[in-house]
């Protein structure tokens, strides 16, 4: 069996007359897990996307006469302190995760993107500038770093996005630089600059499309990152403001009672650890497949 | 050696600077006046213009940065808006007990992740490499602070087996403290173990794949002498490197975890600071945190020669 896929994953790996893409999907319908973290993610993504159709409750509704209820038939997972139902507010949860993960990644992803370009192409002084600073940001947990800033600037999910974005800035910088310290030695990027090719046009046509597939995998890796920590942030309590329902918040909430009402914290955060573990899952799975040095090598 | 040492000091030296630099910001961020945002709408004019005072936010920017800095730098990181004491002193007393269960949950890492992950590379594609996969995936991805409430749901208040909160120092009662941090550190750890899992398995079989490994093999040395001396050995710089970051994850996972179990720690000082708006402590503990990991940074540069004698130190 394992002989067998090996084989066919070097067969698959010589042969010049299959694309990259399909290579690359080959790769990942070879390992079944990444296939069940993408579904899931891709299930969870329309739980987000359809919330309002699925919802049995409005997950905003407090009914002081169903406070607390054990799961029955007309809630699932039972009502919350202030008789909302839980369940509803687990699927409105998932948009504010998917939300909170998209902005943020895209934020770190755009400013660590361009001071590592910027750092690794210009190089010297201004590369030393900005590795420091780089270097200096990583040496403060990620979750202390989005914790002072969210609440600096005063809290709110969009104060969370913010802060969560510059906490995860290093590895984008990082991974961008060394990209381009080794794209910027290649003979196309010479014969660009030869061609009169300006430094933008060089650094956006030439340098960067080289860096997508590790960009790729980082940024699949840190989606399930920034929700993790978005979580970790709203069960602290800074985020999203009391009527809203983020599954970190959840948690917390139910932990008062938790000798009675077990389920209102271990709901949500099952969710938060299923969704995380698929993105970490997926993303292992596009480096092993999008890696060739990595390819065949990692079951 | 004595040069590299020295520049790697240095070099921490400038990431230290910057990383006041960012500290110092921090209070800057907050968009109106800091001080009312500190001390609350309740205070009194005196009240406001005396921290006002205190933190010489009338000068210039760079001004109150350097006065700030050259405090900071004999140990005087200012009064806590929130305890009306020291913070050095305060953030000291703190770290002890973070500094107790993180040192706790690093060699807990050390000793299960580093043989855990080279047993499941040599045992690739194997149940016992499967197993030990999906929990380093799970490790990973789990909240720690859930992870945190369902050990007190389970061991706490269901089977009555451990408290279920609290901090006892291990020179006042041993047994009490014992009981008392195995929660805590398991939840501490599960990050560090996990992650430091996943590095050795892809770096061992990284190495188990070299040529070199196949030569060990072929001249007959021992499964010791060529997992543990060829292999590992090889395998070690990345293991070293993600080590010295896991002060840096530890500090991170303490805030959750001294929140969780109510553990008077740094993690929980720095919560409460952010929350009580207490930046003056929140900066001094953002200082600490990053002496603690630069500590860490150099150790970990200076063992790369030791671990592979190849690298030079020019």
């Amino acid at each position: 069996m394992h002989k067998q896929r090996a084989l066919r994953n070097d067969l698959v790996n010589s042969d010049p007359h299959i694309s990259e893409f399909r290579r690359i999907l080959l790769a990942l319908y070879a390992r079944k897990a990444v296939l069940v973290a993408i579904s899931l993610i891709l299930v969870f993504l329309l739980i987000a996307v359809l919330a309002p159709l699925l919802t049995p409750y409005d997950p905003y509704q407090q009914e002081l006469s169903q406070v607390l209820l054990h799961s029955s038939w007309k809630h699932p997972l039972g009502t919350d302190l202030l008789g909302r139902d839980v369940l509803s507010r687990i699927i409105y949860g998932t948009r504010v995760s998917f939300w909170v993960g998209i902005v943020s990644v895209g934020i770190a992803t755009i400013i660590g993107m361009t001071l590592g370009l910027i750092a690794g192409y210009y190089g010297r002084i201004i590369n030393m500038v900005i590795m420091r600073v780089i270097d200096a940001l990583m040496s403060i947990p990620t979750i202390v770093l989005a914790l002072a800033i969210a609440s600096a600037l005063g809290g709110g999910i969009r104060n969370v996005m913010i802060s969560l974005g510059i906490s995860l800035v290093p590895t984008y910088c990082r991974l961008m630089c060394s990209q381009v310290l080794s794209v910027k030695e290649t003979d196309y990027v010479m014969a660009g600059r030869i061609l009169g090719g300006t430094d933008l046009h060089i650094m956006l046509r030439h340098v960067l499309p080289n860096c997508f597939p590790p960009l790729i995998v980082l940024v699949t890796l840190n989606l399930g990152l920034a929700i993790l920590n978005e979580a970790a942030l709203s069960f602290l309590g800074v985020g999203i403001s009391p009527p809203g329902a983020a599954w970190g918040s959840m948690v917390n909430d139910g932990y008062r009672y938790l000798n009675t009402h077990p389920v209102l914290s271990f709901a949500p955060g099952l969710c938060i650890m299923l969704l995380v573990l698929s993105f970490n899952l997926a993303g292992d799975g596009l480096r092993d497949a999008l890696d060739p040095r990595l390819r065949g090598m990692v079951e | 050696m004595a040069s590299y040492i020295f520049r790697r000091l240095i070099y921490t030296l400038l990431i230290l600077l910057l990383v006041s630099v960012i500290a110092f910001m921090i209070l800057h961020l907050i968009p109106g006046d800091p001080v009312i945002a500190m001390l609350g709408p309740e205070a009194t004019q005196e009240q406001i213009n005396n921290l006002r005072q205190e933190l010489w936010l009338e000068k210039p920017l760079p001004v109150q940065y350097f006065h700030w800095l050259s405090n900071a730098l004999q140990g005087d990181f200012g009064l806590s808006i929130l305890y009306r004491e020291e913070v050095m002193p305060l953030v000291f007393q703190r770290l002890i007990v973070t500094l107790h269960l993180g040192l706790l949950a690093f060699i807990l890492s050390t000793i299960l992740a580093i043989p855990a992950g080279v047993i499941s590379a040599l045992r690739r594609g194997g149940y016992l490499d499967s197993l030990i996969t999906l929990f380093a995936n799970l490790g990973v991805s789990v909240p720690v602070f859930w992870l945190g409430i369902l050990m007190i749901y389970l061991f706490g208040l269901k089977l009555g087996l451990l408290p279920i909160f609290g901090y006892a120092s291990p020179f006042e009662d041993f047994w009490l403290s014992i009981r008392k941090s195995i929660m805590p550190v398991s939840c501490l750890a599960v990050v560090p173990i996990a992650s430091v899992a996943r590095q050795t398995r892809s770096s061992m079989l990284e190495v188990i794949g070299q040529d070199y490994i196949r030569t060990a093999w072929a001249k007959g040395l021992g499964e010791r002498v060529v997992v543990l001396e060829h292999a590992l050995r090889n395998a070690l710089i990345p293991i070293v490197t993600l080590q010295g970051m896991l002060v840096r994850i530890i500090v991170g996972g303490a805030a959750l975890t001294e929140t969780v179990f109510n553990i008077p720690g740094m993690g929980s000082l720095i919560v409460q600071g952010v929350f009580q708006r207490d930046y003056v402590l929140v900066q001094g503990c953002i200082i600490v945190i990053a002496l603690a990991v630069a500590l860490a940074n150099l150790l970990v540069d200076i063992s790369y020669g030791w671990l592979d004698p190849r690298i030079r130190y020019d």
